[in-house]
């Protein structure tokens, strides 16, 4: 028997979504009070089409890339299959700007493959553009996407695996019987959120893309916004980004699927279906394929950044304690939101207040960021709250996802343990400092890693507030990206990498350490 | 005493009426099919059924609407009556004191009551690493420092073997002779009833039907539970 949450935790979270609400709506009626009609820009049209466009793109890519690949780890066992499940986690939490680095030192003009290309005669590949972009975010989501389908191949129950082999079914009548009902399941959710995603990208079309034909909305508001100083037509830019993305994600809202990025992906079933020959050869060309993709580029990070950490500037290491802080305080409003949000929603009957968590992902950082700038310019001068801007935007961003992570076991805890603790009258904070949040250490350690790394990873609001004097280390990066200090900005990938790491490992595991099972 | 006036519970198409007065000190069986609607009766009692009609009151005080745990009863469930991330102490610990304050009397009848069930030694233990037989005891050690007048029991021994139940339900038997407490368990076995109880409540057919002298009713059942006893 469910058990509804205590009045305390009620009021409690519904005081957290009600905060949530009015971040983004205090942001949309900044927007609104200075968006004018008719106040486009030429190059608008063109923006709002490419971020469709090139959304589109990746979105497609990812997930028809990651059908094969997902099938082909989820048929084979081999020496390292954990490692590379586990390794496909990585880029979710992997900052923006390092992967771009990864990705310009194999596909660069300086990069591996146009060296391979030079060698033997070939013109050379420039990143920049519309497919640099696409295939960024192909790095992001091909691995996000796998997952997801992994995800699907094993809730096949291993009976039908043994039935299949006992009909001696073909690989095609296979397909047809098991894995295309699958597929139809999977992919279009899929291929839902990774579009979403994709929409909001700012740090991939600002290190890629550029120019009048590789611009995104988000993009187009940070140029406006910064070059310009054009309010009226960044709130206008908003607007649109907010509708845009806004309806995508409602509408994606239908198809996307849980997100599991916890483990227990590694396990392969026992499969009796497989066969030898060319299938095998072709999965294991996939295979060694996908891995190159995804740690190639990340093989490079490392090599290029061990050299140039020597040659990383002081102002390096002031950026890192910055987001050090950014990401310590983002944790801190993450978990004062969502563990109240979720008690609040484990004890409805159904989850659907959880989509106020998603309004933090439809509005996206730069629409929140325009917004605050509008409302708080008159007041004080928004640059100097320009890092806690960044960390309040980071844990909203962070928020879908801690929800969706917190209130599955929340919701079982009341269930198992709700009479017992009513019997006890342990209500309020006792009830969440002797059950809830002993029971739910795991999770609360995992939702408050991810976000400190996704927040030490984010060049997104921070990118429109800062001056020379506060910049966060993926800021910093950028910056010497953009003075062509190629080598130091390595060196501070390499920093930057292991930080979100480190943050993401210390909380996942202090999580679980000594936890109750 | 405990007064059951009129009590209706409606859930979905499952309905079950009682009225019925029950007494200190005494202990109460209360039997029937599966289904029937006994743990439904004492979730009712303890506050965790909505009921649609009726009211409960204990010494002449309605408590029909006080929440689970302001009601003069402690309850014991099928399972889950001990928090598996918490010591055996800190679990007897909040049938004292839910915000866990406990003071030097305190903790020393929290040790009273683990000497009296015999975990002096497991006391620091968590109840994963307990033998169910222990599980149960330390269930009943809150129970004895709660010293609530009612105690309810929906079969919390129903995974033990018959051995085990036995020896539980006599030290039960023990624990609320010392304590004055009234008896409620649910149970399945004729056996228990006339080891046990003083009086049966028999729930059938939508109805839990006033306690009836335990003996006389099992020695010569009328036909429906006759049915049920087989």
């Amino acid at each position: 028997m469910a058990q509804r949450a205590d009045p305390v935790t009620r009021i409690a979270g519904i005081a957290a979504a009600g905060l949530t609400v009015a971040v983004v709506l205090a942001a949309c009626v900044g927007i609104v009070s200075r968006a004018e009609p008719g106040g486009f820009g030429p190059g608008d049209g063109a923006a709002i089409r490419f971020t469709a466009m090139q959304a589109l793109l990746s979105a497609g890519f990812s997930v028809v890339l990651a059908v094969p690949l997902a099938r082909a780890l989820a048929r084979r066992q081999f020496f390292g299959h954990g490692l590379l499940v586990m390794l496909l986690g990585v880029p979710f939490i992997l900052p923006v700007i390092v992967a771009v680095i990864g990705l310009l030192a194999v596909f660069g003009r300086n990069g591996l493959l146009n060296s391979v290309l030079g060698a033997i005669g070939l013109p050379e590949l420039s990143i920049y553009g519309l497919h640099g972009v696409v295939l960024a975010h192909v790095f992001f989501n091909l691995p996000l996407a796998t997952r997801l389908l992994l995800q699907g191949w094993q809730t096949i129950p291993a009976e039908r695996f043994r039935l299949v082999a006992q009909l001696d079914l073909s690989p095609r009548a296979v397909a047809r019987t098991l894995e295309w009902p699958l597929l139809r399941q999977i992919v279009p959710g899929a291929f839902a959120l990774i579009f979403v995603i994709c929409l909001t990208s700012f740090a991939v079309a600002l290190t890629l893309g550029g120019g009048p034909r590789a611009t995104t909305i988000e993009l187009a508001i940070y140029q406006t916004f910064r070059y310009d100083f054009d309010l009226t037509r960044a709130a206008l830019l908003s607007l649109v980004q907010l509708v845009v993305a806004g309806s995508a994600a409602l509408v994606a809202l239908w198809f996307i699927p849980s997100v599991g990025i916890g483990g227990g992906l590694d396990r392969v079933p026992q499969r009796w279906d497989t066969r030898g020959g060319v299938q095998r050869w072709c999965d294991v060309v996939l295979i060694l394929l996908g891995a190159a993709f995804l740690l190639v580029p990340l093989g490079a990070v490392v090599l290029r950044g061990v050299a140039g950490l020597p040659l990383m500037p002081v102002s390096v290491w002031q950026a890192a304690g910055a987001s050090l802080g950014v990401a310590v305080l983002s944790i801190v409003v993450l978990l004062l939101l969502a563990l109240p949000m979720a008690g609040w929603i484990a004890g409805r009957a159904s989850g659907g207040v959880e989509a106020i968590g998603l309004f933090g992902l439809s509005a996206s950082p730069l629409m929140i960021g325009t917004g605050w700038f509008i409302l708080l310019n008159p007041v004080v001068d928004p640059v100097a709250l320009a890092l806690p801007v960044t960390a309040l935007v980071n844990a909203l961003m962070a928020l879908p996802f801690a929800l969706r992570i917190l209130v599955p076991r929340l919701r079982d805890t009341l269930c198992e343990y709700g009479r017992l603790s009513a019997a006890l009258q342990i209500r309020g904070w006792s009830l969440w400092r002797w059950v809830i949040l002993p029971r739910l250490r795991p999770q609360v350690g995992f939702a408050a890693g991810l976000t400190g790394a996704l927040s030490i990873g984010d060049l997104g609001v921070i990118a429109l507030f800062a001056d020379p004097d506060r910049a966060t280390l993926p800021l910093q990066m950028y910056r010497l990206m953009g003075s062509y200090q190629m080598q130091a900005a390595a060196g501070a990938a390499v920093l930057l990498l292991m930080m979100a790491l480190g943050v993401f490992w210390i909380c996942d595991r202090g999580g679980r350490w000594h936890a109750a099972d | 005493m405990l007064r059951i006036e009129k009590v209706e519970i409606t859930l979905g198409r499952f309905r079950l009426a009682a009225d019925m007065t029950l007494e200190q000190g005494r202990k109460y069986a209360v039997i029937g099919p599966s289904g029937a609607g006994k743990s439904t009766l004492l979730g009712a009692l303890g506050g965790f059924v909505p009921r649609t009609a009726g009211r409960l009151t204990w010494q002449g005080q309605d408590i029909t609407r006080a929440a689970p745990g302001a009601r003069p009863m402690t309850m014991l469930f099928q399972d889950n009556n001990l928090f598996p991330h918490l010591s055996v102490t800190q679990n007897v610990g909040l049938g004292i004191n839910p915000d866990m304050r406990l003071s030097t009397a305190d903790r020393s009848r929290v040790a009273q009551a683990l000497e009296r069930v015999g975990l002096s030694a497991h006391a620091d233990k968590r109840p994963g690493a307990l033998s169910g037989g222990q599980q149960s005891r330390a269930a009943l050690a809150r129970v004895l420092v709660q010293a609530r007048p009612l105690v309810l029991l929906d079969e919390p021994f129903a995974a033990l073997g018959p051995a085990l139940r036995n020896e539980m339900l006599d030290l039960v038997q023990d624990l609320v002779a010392e304590t004055g407490a009234a008896l409620i368990m649910v149970t399945h076995a004729p056996d228990d009833v006339r080891r046990i109880a003083d009086e049966v409540i028999f729930v059938a057919g939508g109805v839990a039907a006033a306690p009836q002298p335990a003996a006389a009713l099992m020695d010569s059942p009328p036909p429906e539970l006759r049915d049920y006893l087989g």
